[in-house]
């Protein structure tokens, strides 16, 4: 006797299975899902959209206004280079250029350097370790804007804290000039870049160096291999690929750096500590120029767009190694 | 509670006869109707200013909007922001066509935000007619051709602060007459760690209404008349006050000044860090409201130590510039003629009277009337030199009109740049031909 569990069809072996019942539009639905090619585009769908509307609109809105003398209010024509032709004669570009190569080598360097110190000290086991570790991220949580107006009254042209503690301790006889002189005020930028983004790099160096087997160490001590030679022939070559991934980002981030110029030094004194993006914005937000700070702010580009790529192809060949 | 309904406010209007009578009567008829005019139920008017260098002009304007908001039936919110930020807002205000309905501008900005501004010639009309001539320098930085492109609303008059007793430490018992007095006496000064504080920062107020005058005194101008041609390089003016300001950096300033604001050089005058500063009369009315807190190296009140003294004439002699503000009705508002009325109601004797008597001479009327105004017979006697401060004024552009290339070349900080590249090192001539070149390329 064939036993029914509930509508459905019967199988081969005469056992009637509780199969939903098909309905004509559940029926299409099904075959709709079961194609791969569009529930793939369904899935796709939403980053596509988002993808869509916050990065590819806007930069082929960039891309357009800076082919354009768009200024505010006034939609503006099609002028072909000419901003850009504009901004590679402008001497202000030109500083704001050469201080945004300065400002993201000389950070990333330190950001690394120190990075790396403070993650190989944190890999050691020390009473307090976790709550030093927390306590590192710190700067990195607080926002920029924050931190960095901190700095700012610390770099007080009249009232700096440093200063003062500089004189009392009869370091100074006079006030160094951190933010009224140029050089200094690009160093202060760079110190600050670095307190801020060195946890970022030690965390995740940290989270690297963890991953590296404890008896590849100890198989080198035996061999006779000191410090140094243990890190730079163990350790760092196994780090590297984590390493190239921190400074790629960070490289994004210093190179494209807005909030931390424009509340320290506002691009001054006399545009001296300008970056292109803090520029850009003095162009196209403040002066009202669209067309021209878009153009400013798309020669950051290429120079990301190399660095990305050389870096990615770099790690492809680790990867392949 | 019950939610309101929803009310058409176009149907409303066209249905509403006596409402659209007071309406098209505009503030006459409101008040002589006794009721709120016919704005729909919730609307709500936004105004962006910037936060006053005296804090008790905003508090004023927080009291009259709820006054404002009965007289007009509509809800009147101020925002109060840096004015350091307001144009990088009206940027993205006029670009987003969303935000405030009506902004605070300074200077000549209105020229540079003409595409995203409403004509308010019928109120600068109305204005004139009830207060008066407008200052020259109001009216250029607003009127293009017919148009205006903003109402002018008052000036901030800009004259230095200075310590008397410490001035007279160095047997200078007046003002200078000279700017090479100034330098001359500034120096002595700062022998004794009492420097002069000037900004040549990238700042809104202090920065350019030093920097232009000090072009203008040697006999300087961005352009010629036409503003066609940039003449900042064509003779020896440029060079000459440039080379003036090095020497007087060097020898009378506190060189910290490149990274101030408009705000560091109030709290370094209060704090007894520099005995000069050219400012708006903040730093005195401060002083004055805050007598109890705010005392000299004697324990005296620190406002007793205050004078004010005019820029001193250079060679070509003697310009301020005071910075005119005014409101703007954007383009994108959905009220607009409320904006209008609100403009009215704000700007009108009644309601600027009680504002410009708390301002007490740091913001004075943009209408050269209000020098008669009651208040000068009750200012301090330091005050009373803003009373007619405006008339000594030119404007950013100068000897050009202030159209938007001259408003550019102001939001670069190109003329103030020109002086911060030299005190730094660069020779005169140089950072006049930087200037020039930059003037050039924004002059075309």
């Amino acid at each position: 006797m064939k036993k029914i569990i509930a509508g459905g069809s019967t199988d081969a072996t005469g056992l009637q299975v509780a199969l939903p019942r098909a309905q004509a539009a559940g029926g299409r639905s099904t075959r709709f899902l079961e194609s791969e090619g569009l529930l793939a585009g369904l899935l796709l769908a939403p980053t596509i959209l988002l993808l869509g509307v916050f990065i590819a609109y806007p930069f082929i809105m960039g891309v357009w206004l800076s082919l354009s003398n768009t200024s505010v209010g006034n939609p503006g024509e099609f002028v072909g280079l000419r901003n850009f032709v504009k901004a590679w004669d402008d001497s202000i570009f030109q500083t704001a250029f050469r201080n945004t190569f300065y400002y993201t080598f000389f950070a990333t360097v330190l950001k690394l350097a120190l990075g790396m110190w403070l993650a190989l000290l944190l890999n050691r086991h020390f009473r307090g370790k976790r709550i030093i570790r927390a306590s590192m991220l710190l700067p990195f949580i607080i926002p920029t804007v924050l931190s960095t107006f901190a700095w700012r009254w610390m770099f007080d042209p009249t009232f700096s804290v440093l200063n003062w503690l500089l004189y009392r301790t009869g370091l100074i006889v006079t006030k160094i000039p951190f933010l009224s002189d140029g050089d200094y005020g690009m160093w202060c930028a760079i110190v600050v870049n670095t307190w801020r983004g060195m946890p970022f790099f030690a965390i995740t160096l940290l989270a690297g160096l963890q991953t590296i087997s404890p008896d590849l160490q100890e198989a080198a001590s035996l061999d006779g291999a000191n410090g140094w030679q243990r890190f730079w022939r163990v350790t760092w070559p196994l780090l590297k690929p984590v390493t190239l991934v921190v400074v790629v980002f960070s490289i994004i981030q210093t190179f494209s750096d807005f909030q931390l110029i424009y509340v320290l030094t506002g691009g001054g004194p006399a545009n001296s500590t300008h970056l292109l993006a803090t520029y850009a914005y003095q162009v196209g937000v403040a002066t009202g120029l669209l067309g021209e700070g878009a153009a400013i702010s798309l020669f950051m580009l290429p120079v990301l767009f190399i660095v990305v790529w050389v870096q990615l192809r770099y790690l492809r060949r680790l990867e392949g190694a | 509670m019950t939610t309101p309904r929803p009310v058409d406010r176009r149907g409303f209007l066209v249905t509403s006869g006596a409402a659209v009578g007071v309406a098209a009567a505009g503030l006459e008829g409101i008040l002589s109707a006794h009721r709120a005019p016919a704005f729909a139920q919730g609307t709500k008017l936004h105004v962006l200013r910037w936060n006053d260098f005296v804090p008790a002009c905003d508090v004023e304007l927080k009291r009259q909007a709820p006054e404002a908001s009965k007289a007009l039936g509509a809800e009147i919110v101020f925002e109060f922001i840096n004015a350091n930020d307001l144009q990088s807002r009206i940027t993205a205000a006029i670009q987003s066509s969303s935000g405030p309905d009506i902004i605070m501008m300074q200077h000549n900005w209105p020229f540079l935000y003409a595409g995203g501004v409403v004509d308010v010639a019928d109120l600068a009309q109305w204005q004139a007619k009830e207060q008066g001539a407008f200052y020259p320098q109001s009216e250029s930085a607003v009127k293009d051709g017919a148009r205006f492109l903003a109402l002018p609303h008052s000036i901030v008059g800009l004259q230095f602060a200075y310590r008397k007793s410490w001035f007279d430490d160095t047997g200078q018992t007046t003002w200078p007459k000279t700017l090479e007095e100034l330098r001359q006496v500034g120096m002595k000064l700062k022998k004794k760690g009492r420097p002069i504080g000037q900004t040549l920062g990238h700042t809104f107020g202090d920065a350019p209404a030093w920097s232009y005058p000090l072009l203008w005194a040697f006999g300087g101008a961005e352009t010629d008349k036409s503003g066609k041609k940039v003449v900042l390089a064509d003779g020896k003016a440029a060079v000459e006050s440039v080379k003036f300001m090095q020497a007087f950096w060097k020898d009378a300033c506190d060189e910290g000044g490149l990274a101030w604001d408009d705000t560091n050089n109030n709290r370094a005058f209060m704090a007894g860090e520099i005995s000069a500063t050219l400012n708006g009369a903040s730093i005195y009315i401060a002083s004055k409201r805050g007598q109890d807190k705010i005392k000299d190296e004697r324990g005296e009140p620190l406002v007793r130590d205050i004078l004010h003294g005019p820029i001193p004439n250079g060679p070509a002699g003697s310009w301020g510039y005071h910075i005119p503000f005014e409101h703007a009705v954007m383009k994108y508002g959905k009220n607009v003629k409320l904006a209008k009325e609100f403009l009215k109601w704000l700007h009108g004797k009644e309601h600027f009277a009680r504002w410009f008597e708390i301002a007490e001479g740091f913001s004075v009327g943009a209408n050269k009337s209000w020098e008669n105004h009651a208040m000068w017979s009750k200012v301090d006697g330091p005050m009373k030199i803003y009373r007619n401060a405006a008339q000594a004024s030119r404007m950013v552009g100068w000897a050009g009109p202030p159209n938007a290339k001259a408003t550019e070349v102001y939001s670069k900080y190109i003329i103030t740049d020109m002086y911060a590249k030299a005190v730094q090192g660069m020779g005169a001539d140089d950072a006049v031909k930087w200037a020039a070149a930059e003037l050039q390329r924004i002059y075309g």
